[in-house]
């Protein structure tokens, strides 16, 4: 079910948005491109924080703006999180978290203890926000989003401002908000790992305009994605942790098509996981390979040949089962292997990255 | 006794001339404050522009269209006239009005800068935490900017104290009606009474100085930042 249907125009000098989306009213829609792709603009239009000339939006509905309508963005029912948390310096993080709260009509007591333990942020309450580190903020500024009860939760990259050990600190954070928020939300990225963990659904963005928009798997496993991913290129699995080996601390994940042994890195059984495997780590071989230290290997049939950002190199979509892979060769290997569409081989994966 | 009499008195009519002014300048200049601070349009430069005036104009020409426009024939006059306030001109009230005028930049311009130092991000926080912009005004802008409505009311209180070409033009030279301290020193002077000028001058001196120094020496906020 689509909904949020956005139809936006806004004309900058020297930059234009022009979109038409229907986007799904569940999970966590990624708005991915680079820096001036309009990702943000995108997202501040249906926040109503920016106002695109001429514009029709519908939440679940209701209509937020198109020709006589303009729904000012205190009477929409989102969470927003900025890129900086943005916390109000006067107030205590308790004050920032009961400032949405108290106006709005939608909250609940309950919103925002839950809020509180989700973001894990209940010894800070009585602290000024000059007090907290940056990721201590972020999660502040979550949680403030979250404590007003929205029916949409809007995220404008809120790791962008953050070093990579604060990312790593608040990662499993949105991880937990991804499982157990109830509402949508459109996650503002540039960061294709970001994207891979969090993302159920992603709308790539170019130039102020959509390039593709689609379910997480199946439009990374897309060759003809016109954003060029260069080393980040490859795909994400929905996998099932199914057994266990403790003499070598590995993990068999079940996905459709096949299995993958990987690190174990202590999630339960039957735990629903991710896996990400990027196409440079994905080689190709008419031999099963037995005698290499390669742990992984597919059996896989060639779908599609593309090229990639270097004229040495190649793209190739293979299906495993129902499942997409992509590989990146160089030209010259896939010559001579004889790589063509619906050629039966063997995909080696040299790492796979459990997430989620 | 230090002070004479009619220097206390005009002491007095001073600090409350200034206490009224800072008052009315206070909920006139805000909102001209935070048009300013926001305003997109070709009108915030002349708007900008005419509130600096002041800064300067000399006080008697102030003074001298405030009086063309107070006096009988003016369109002030004629309104206060129809209203059946009397004539503005030679009273407090009229000073006040002057006062509102000539110290309008020493209001507006500290505001200004503070509010566009607060910048829209805390304001659209606040519109995404349900606030209406009058509600986040109140609760988000004036909370921020307190600093910059503290540096307004203090220079603009100390301003109105230290005017006196536009109280001459206006206000005359009345006992407790129009005669501030500036002038009274005035009249000390043209009487040859040296010790008295002096006396006052030492006052108005100090004070001066002690604002000023509260001003720069204590920075409420500054230190303040994220």
């Amino acid at each position: 079910m689509n909904a949020i249907d956005a139809r936006f125009r806004l004309d900058w000098p020297g930059f234009t948005l022009d979109v038409d989306l229907a986007l799904p009213g569940r999970g966590v829609t990624a708005l991915f491109g680079h820096s001036g792709s309009g990702k943000t603009t995108l997202l501040r239009c249906i926040a109503g924080l920016e106002k695109a000339s001429r514009g029709r939006l519908s939440f679940k509905g209701n209509i937020w703006q198109d020709e006589q309508t303009w729904l000012p963005p205190h009477q929409r029912p989102i969470g927003y999180v900025f890129q900086e948390a943005s916390l109000f310096p006067h107030l205590t993080i308790l004050g920032n978290l009961q400032f949405g709260m108290k106006r709005s009509a939608t909250a609940q007591r309950v919103g925002l203890e839950q809020a509180i333990e989700l973001l894990g942020i209940g010894h800070l309450l009585a602290r000024k926000p000059d007090t907290l580190s940056g990721g201590e903020r972020q999660r502040v500024g979550i949680a403030r989003a979250l404590a007003v009860g929205p029916e949409i939760l809007l995220m404008d990259e809120p790791l962008a401002a953050l070093d990579l050990k604060r990312k790593q600190e608040i990662l499993p954070y949105l991880e937990r908000l991804h499982d157990e928020l109830a509402i949508p939300v459109i996650y503002v990225s540039h960061s294709p790992d970001e994207v891979a963990r969090l993302a159920d659904h992603i709308v790539a963005m170019e130039g102020g305009k959509v390039l593709a928009n689609g379910p997480l798997g199946d439009t990374l496993a897309r060759l003809d994605l016109p954003i060029r991913l260069g080393e980040d290129a490859g795909v994400v699995i929905e996998a099932t942790v199914a057994e266990r080996d403790p003499q070598w601390h590995l993990v068999r994940v079940d996905f459709p098509g096949g299995h993958l042994w990987v690190r174990d890195n202590d999630m339960p059984l039957d735990h629903r996981a991710r896996v990400r495997i990027l196409a440079r780590d994905v080689s190709l071989s008419h031999n099963k390979g037995e005698d290499t230290s390669i742990l992984n290997a597919l059996p896989a049939r060639v779908s599609e040949i593309a090229e990639d950002t270097h004229p040495a190199l190649a793209l190739v979509r293979l299906d495993v089962g129902n499942t997409p892979l992509i590989a990146r060769v160089t030209k010259r290997s896939a010559s001579q292997l004889g790589i063509r569409p619906g050629m039966e081989l063997w995909a080696h994966i040299k790492a796979v990255a459990l997430i989620g | 006794m230090l002070l004479s009499d009619s220097d206390l008195q005009a002491i007095w009519l001073t600090v409350r001339l200034a206490s009224i002014v800072t008052f009315i300048l206070l909920l006139i200049g805000t909102p001209i404050a935070w048009w300013l601070a926001r305003a997109k349009t070709w009108l915030k430069g002349p708007i900008g522009a005419v509130v600096a005036l002041p800064l300067v104009l000399p006080p008697s020409v102030l003074g001298f269209y405030l009086l063309l426009a107070m006096g009988p024939h003016g369109p002030v006059g004629q309104l206060t006239q129809a209203l059946g306030l009397g004539r503005l001109p030679f009273t407090f009230w009229g000073l006040v009005v002057a006062s509102v005028f000539y110290s309008l930049p020493f209001m507006v311009q500290p505001l200004q800068t503070a509010f566009e130092g607060i910048g829209e991000r805390p304001l659209e926080v606040a519109a995404t935490l349900r606030a209406s912009p009058l509600d986040a005004f109140f609760t988000v802008a004036v909370p921020l900017a307190l600093p910059g409505f503290l540096t307004a009311s203090i220079l603009t209180f100390a301003h109105t104290v230290g005017e006196f070409g536009v109280v001459l033009m206006i206000g005359g030279n009345l006992p407790g009606v129009t005669r501030v301290a500036s002038v009274q020193i005035y009249d000390h002077v043209e009487a040859l009474e040296y010790a008295q000028a002096h006396r006052l001058s030492a006052v108005m001196l100090v004070f001066s100085f002690l604002v000023l120094l509260a001003l720069y020496a204590w920075r409420p906020g500054a230190k303040k930042g994220a």
